[in-house]
């Protein structure tokens, strides 16, 4: 026997939430923010669509990359980065096998994660945030235990998930940070993926995926001390690797914006100068994680750290808050030294040795960055 | 097939193809088959008719290239490289196997190699070795561009033009390389005739057009050889000979043997070319007006062979290469009977197992499908190269690019080496050793003898690097012999014995090039790229640098760099640098420019710098014994370089080291600072070896002055203290304090003969210390003396050590000192000033007494004459 999920019992609170919320929310939804933006794409979109694909593959890349439509329409590009990439994000969820995103973080899975769903599904808030303490009711079904106690087992006692959910209404379920879900957890979607059925012993039923059920899971590849997938479960997922930017000029752009949004929710005074020390930090950030210099003339050994843009986000973010309290409010490179050696050097041992290398090999030799090597002598030493 | 090829008219069978198109290939084969002609002309050098029935052996295996060169000049050659997938290749194949004679109807290689040598006077900076001859021919098509020839032969031009060359779109920018003379005609916009009907047909790559079109859509290809011919019809229409003028001259030799062919046979000729000349072979034109083009071009004696080829050269940009960047897969493209996705998915999953990934035959189901997935959603026919790797990425190497960049080197381009036949003629490098051998008076013979070379004399500087760079050939003519005399660097001997064997070596070795120098360079260069460790480049720059081979060093030390940047064990390190700076000392004396080298040097040193002291942390005995090595071998280079360095300058480490030690020692206690402070005061003149020489000092400071906790062991700490020291940069009384330090009841009995044993170990010179600082003797004395009887068993063996290795003498003079006892107490000596300030072994040094030396052994030194009042201790030591 099937059990229909009633689908919309459950979601009636965070519904009636989402609708007071739209307006004032602090954050809205994908579906809710680019509404326009789906429509017209919607609208233009003659290619034939998967069931239950509100736009067509090609749409869904377009939807993501950017572009301009036939009607004028122009779509904002969600995601900056290789084509492929995306190309193979969307097919992959058109030939129904899951989709896992990798990346160090910072390169925009949650958000690349959350912008599929919402063109393919029209819907981005199935989601399920892996914790080290998800559980796997969070994943599959929970009880409501009064009326499990008042009725006995019944599906009006159950209070499905939403990867339930996305099964039964054929939508695209996610799965944040799936490596910190514990192993046993992670594995109960196994069935899932390979019989798209999620059993439910204690009624002897079933629910059955309908067709255009898919789920996108996002990972951090360079954390340790998480579970790792099982290989069976890893075979069931497609893996799409997010870079980091792709050239010196995107990065410095996304970090100076990010860093000036920042600045004024932290109501930082705003700074004429420094784009030089933004630059630098993305320099010496791109170099080490690259393991080879901007000029591409010398190798470098590469941090335990991670260095992505998110950290030169942060190092930066500190840097002015430095400089605009206790400095002469110009951003200069004693702000932003002690923040890239904490950053860089992690290991105490092997890093401070890598670091220590490229500062006397790279940084003492390079043209007008004088001042910044000798910053950096000083909180290194 | 038939019928469209010949529609455009009743005469020969013309067969336009893109050079090195799998596709091409077999519609190729297939409009042979479907309308076998009587004669087959193919688009390369005539000359190449004699040996073409070399193609037929059992033991001749593609991917081979046709070898055309000046007879007296093989540095300038040319090479037509053909894969199992090329439709020439499949031409030849099937006339050879069908008894149906094969003519190439290009310019001939005499000409072409002629015009390349002339014309480019200027703009052929690199005809010497690839004159890229005519390239036309094709298949190097691309590769042509190397092109130097370019202007030249003309390769340049076709190429580009050829639909073939598509292929290598991108060679016809990278041929911007050597090609770049051909800028001048280039600038005249040449047309890439594929670039224009991609354009037109929407897409915005002209290689995947052309993979769409064409090579993806199997044997069905008949239609397309009219299709494409029409189309160049229409592009030369509009644009003429698009850039590449000499292709006229090509285009009317082809014309006039294809007029000979159809004298000969009639209408019933297949003629293979690159698409682009399919409309000028169809042009009417008269014999004399073709005559004319080619008269009075110049001509050079040329010679003709096969050479064994491969798909990693095909696939490289430059020089000979091809330019197909994935030449595995169109040999699977070719290959494969029938469903090439499938088949080449298998493929990679079969690589992957064998290299321990764990890859399913679901992996390659979903593969599969994801692939086909992605075709159709970038509107392609077929999954292509692009979506068979994207898929395989997403479902076999979970969105890693590691495992890709194999899949890529292994099948993608691929291993396949190439094979020729015995009887194939000899080599151009043959010959050229012949040459050489000729003109430097060295002959080969069987007899073992023995040659001693004088590296000062012109014709002995030339036989030992011929030697050198046989020898890297893997040519083991000569072996190097022990100099029985003179041990200067200018000498060198030679053991010579030429064996048989050695004839077949150099066949081998032919694929690196045409002469032994460009042979040896390639393969230099090759080597240098492979090289495992550290230790092996900097040996194979050494020998670099014996053979002469300037021209592989930028690779060689780019690579030497690239290794150092990388190698995180200090011992490595240390071990590469000594040799390093010997070739920038050896490279001085022949007179060979050695800067990119010290610069290599000085950077190595600095990683050892920056290194080296976190390496010297909880070694044991027999780790710090081999650091200590490590830092001697080190510290050897180092000042070795700094002096090469400034052979030039004035200012010699002399006079540093001789000046300092009394000033800079005390000031200097934080190793840090100090390094850098020094480095900055002096970054303004350009003495990098200089400044690297005191930041070498202070961090050796720092080393001596740790005390026990970091954990660095007693040998290397008093190593550290004796090398400042030696170098001047300790003063005496510094020196004294560590060693109180290190021998202070606090430290482990073992540890402090450690530290001994480092300090004043190490032959003779160890002990002259000792001999003439009584303080320091006092210190050790009276340490020992202190030993526990427990400890003592532990220590003696560490004390004999140290103690053994020293010359009699000494042994007995500090044996005398010792049993003279210390003196009684308190400063002895009559002055007093002058005396140690420890408690001696006798009455300290009489300074009165040992002044009145002092003018004598200044005059030995030639010193000023006038010593300092308070310098007497030291003159007299």
């Amino acid at each position: 026997m099937t059990v229909t999920v009633p689908g919309t019992e459950s979601t009636d609170t965070s519904g009636a939430a989402g609708a007071a919320g739209a307006a004032e929310a602090l954050r809205p939804h994908a579906e809710d923010a680019f509404a326009a933006e789906l429509s017209a794409l919607a609208a233009a979109d003659d290619r034939p669509r998967p069931a239950r694909w509100r736009l067509s593959p090609w749409a869904v890349a377009t939807y993501l990359l950017g572009g301009t439509l036939p009607d004028g329409t122009v779509i904002t590009p969600k995601y900056v980065g290789p084509r492929r990439i995306v190309e193979v994000a969307v097919t992959t969820l058109a030939t129904d096998r899951a989709l896992l995103l990798l990346g160090v973080p910072g390169t925009a899975k949650t958000w690349v994660s959350e912008h599929l769903a919402a063109a393919v599904s029209g819907d981005s808030t199935l989601l399920v945030q892996g914790t080290a303490g998800t559980p796997e009711e969070a994943i599959r079904y929970g009880w409501n235990y009064a009326r499990l106690l008042a009725h006995g087992p019944s599906r009006d006692a159950l209070v499905p998930s939403p990867v339930m959910r996305a099964m039964a209404d054929g939508m695209t379920a996610r799965v944040e940070e799936l490596t910190r879900v514990p192993a046993d957890v992670q594995d109960t979607l196994i069935t899932i993926l390979s019989e798209k059925t999620l059993p439910i012993p204690e009624l002897g039923a079933e629910v059955q995926a309908v067709r255009g059920f898919n789920l996108i899971a996002t990972a951090n590849d360079r954390d340790r001390g998480v579970n790792e997938l099982s290989s069976a479960l890893r075979r069931r997922f497609n893996t799409v690797i997010l870079p980091l930017p792709a050239t010196p000029e995107d990065e410095v752009d996304i970090v100076s914006r990010r860093v000036a949004q920042i600045g004024r929710s932290l109501e930082l005074p705003e700074l004429p100068e420094g784009v030089e020390e933004i630059r630098r930090v993305v320099t010496v950030f791109r170099e080490l994680r690259d393991g080879v210099t901007g000029d591409g003339r010398t190798k470098l050994k590469s941090p335990s750290g991670t260095l992505s843009t998110a950290e030169a986000i942060s190092v930066v973010t500190g840097g002015l808050a430095l400089a605009a309290h206790f400095g002469d409010g110009v951003l200069r490179s004693g702000d932003v030294a002690a923040g890239i050696l904490g950053a860089v050097v992690r290991d105490p041992a092997a890093d401070r040795v890598i670091w220590q290398e490229y500062l006397e090999t790279v940084v003492r030799e390079r043209e007008g960055w004088k001042d910044f090597y000798r910053a950096c002598r000083e909180v290194t030493a | 097939m038939t019928g469209a090829p010949r529609a455009r008219a009743t005469g020969p069978l013309l067969l336009g193809v893109r050079h090195h198109g799998p596709g091409s290939a077999r519609a190729v084969r297939a409009a042979l088959e479907a309308c076998p002609p009587r004669v087959v002309l193919i688009e390369g050098p005539p000359e190449a008719d004699a040996i073409v029935g070399l193609a037929a052996e059992k033991d001749m295996r593609p991917p081979v290239a046709l070898l055309a060169h000046a007879a007296d000049d093989p540095g300038r050659a040319g090479f037509w490289p053909l894969a199992g997938f090329s439709p020439e290749w499949a031409a030849i194949q099937w006339a050879l196997a069908h008894e149906v004679p094969v003519r190439f109807i290009d310019l001939p290689a005499a000409n072409s190699l002629a015009m390349a040598a002339k014309k480019p006077p200027a703009p052929a900076p690199a005809p010497a070795v690839e004159p890229a001859p005519a390239g036309p021919s094709d298949p190097a098509g691309p590769s042509d561009p190397a092109g130097p020839s370019a202007p030249a032969a003309e390769p340049g031009p076709l190429d580009p033009v050829d639909p073939g060359n598509q292929a290598a779109p991108g060679d016809q920018v990278a041929p911007g390389d050597q090609t770049a003379p051909a800028a001048a005609s280039a600038e005249r916009m040449r047309v890439d005739p594929l670039a224009v009907l991609s354009e037109a047909a929407g897409y915005d790559d002209p290689e995947r057009w052309w993979e769409d079109v064409i090579e993806h859509r199997g044997t069905g290809g008949a239609e397309a050889f009219t299709a494409v011919a029409e189309a160049m019809e229409a592009l030369r229409a509009e644009y003429g000979h698009g850039g590449h003028e000499d292709d006229a001259v090509r285009e009317a030799h082809m014309r006039l043997r294809l007029r000979e062919a159809r004298r000969e046979f009639g209408d019933e000729v297949a003629v293979v070319c690159g698409a682009w000349h399919v409309p000028a072979l169809g042009e009417r034109t008269t014999a004399t007006a073709d005559r004319k083009l080619l008269k009075g071009l110049p001509k050079v004696k040329t010679e003709i062979s096969w050479v064994p080829w491969t798909h990693r050269r095909l696939a490289r940009h430059s020089g000979y290469g091809a330019g197909i960047t994935s030449p595995g897969w169109y040999d699977h493209l070719f290959h494969a009977p029938d469903r090439p996705v499938e088949r080449w998915l298998t493929k990679v999953a079969g690589l992957l197992r064998d290299e321990d990934f764990a890859v399913s035959s679901a992996h390659v189901i979903e593969a599969v499908r994801l692939a086909e997935t992605l075709a159709a959603m970038r509107g392609r026919p077929l999954a292509g190269l692009a979506e068979t790797l994207d898929a395989v990425r997403a479902v076999m190497c979970d969105g890693s690019d590691v495992p890709i960049a194999l899949v890529r080197d292994r099948l993608v381009v691929g291993d396949i080496l190439g094979e020729v036949p015995e009887s194939a003629p000899a080599v151009p490098l043959q010959r050229d050793l012949t040459r050489t051998q000729r003109s430097l008076r060295l002959k080969p013979e069987a007899l073992e003898r023995e040659l001693e070379l004088d590296l000062r004399k012109e014709t002995d500087a030339g036989r030992s690097r011929l030697l050198h760079r046989l020898r890297l050939l893997g040519v083991d003519w000569g072996a190097p012999a022990v100099s029985r005399g003179s041990t200067g660097t200018f000498r060198e001997t030679w053991r010579l014995r030429w064996e048989p064997e050695l004839a077949v070596r150099v066949a081998e070795a032919g694929v690196w090039g045409t002469t032994v120098l460009s042979a040896a360079t390639a393969k230099a260069e090759t080597e240098a790229r492979s090289a495992k460790g550290l230790a092996e480049v900097t040996e194979l720059a050494e020998r670099c640098l014996l053979a002469g081979l300037s021209g592989a060093l930028p690779i060689v030390m780019r690579s030497l760099a690239d290794r150092a940047a990388l190698d995180a064990d200090v011992g490595h390190l240390a071990q590469a640098l000594p040799a390093l700076v010997r070739s920038v000392r050896y490279g001085d004396v022949r007179g060979t420019d050695t800067a990119a080298l010290g610069e290599v040097a000085v950077g190595l040193a600095e990683r050892i710098l920056v290194g080296l002291p976190p390496a010297c942390v909880g070694l044991d005995a027999d780790g710090a014994a081999e650091m200590r090595r490590h830092m001697e071998a080190v510290h050897r280079a180092i000042a070795l370089l700094s002096e090469t360095e400034m052979a030039g300058t004035e200012t010699g480490t002399g006079t540093e080291t001789g000046t300092q030690p009394h000033t800079q020692p005390h000031t200097q206690t934080d190793m840090s600072t100090t390094g850098m402070s020094t480095t900055e005061t002096r970054s303004a003149e350009p003495r990098a070896a200089d400044g690297l020489r005191a930041r070498w000092a202070a961090m050796l400071r720092n080393l001596a002055g740790r005390d026990g906790t970091p954990a660095t062991p007693g040998l290397i700490r008093g190593r550290a203290a004796r090398l400042l020291l030696d170098d001047g940069r300790l003063a005496e009384d510094e020196a004294a304090r560590l060693m109180g330090l290190a021998l202070s009841p606090g430290t482990q009995p073992p540890e402090a003969a450690s530290w001994i044993e480092g300090f004043i170990g190490g032959g003779a010179g160890g002990g002259m210390l000792l001999v003439h600082d009584e303080r320091l003797l006092g210190l050790v004395d009276r340490w020992l003396i202190s030993v526990p009887a427990e400890a003592f068993t532990d220590v003696l063996p560490l004390l004999r050590r140290t103690f053994s290795a020293y010359d009699t003498g000494v042994r007995r003079t500090l044996g005398e000192l010792v049993r003279r006892g210390p003196a009684a107490d308190g400063p002895t000596g009559v002055g007093g000033q002058g005396a140690p300030a420890a408690p001696g072994f006798g009455p300290g040094l009489d300074p009165d007494r040992a002044a009145a030396v002092v003018p004598t052994v200044r005059l030995l030194l030639g010193l000023d004459p006038v010593p300092h009042a308070n310098d007497s201790m030291e003159a007299a030591r």
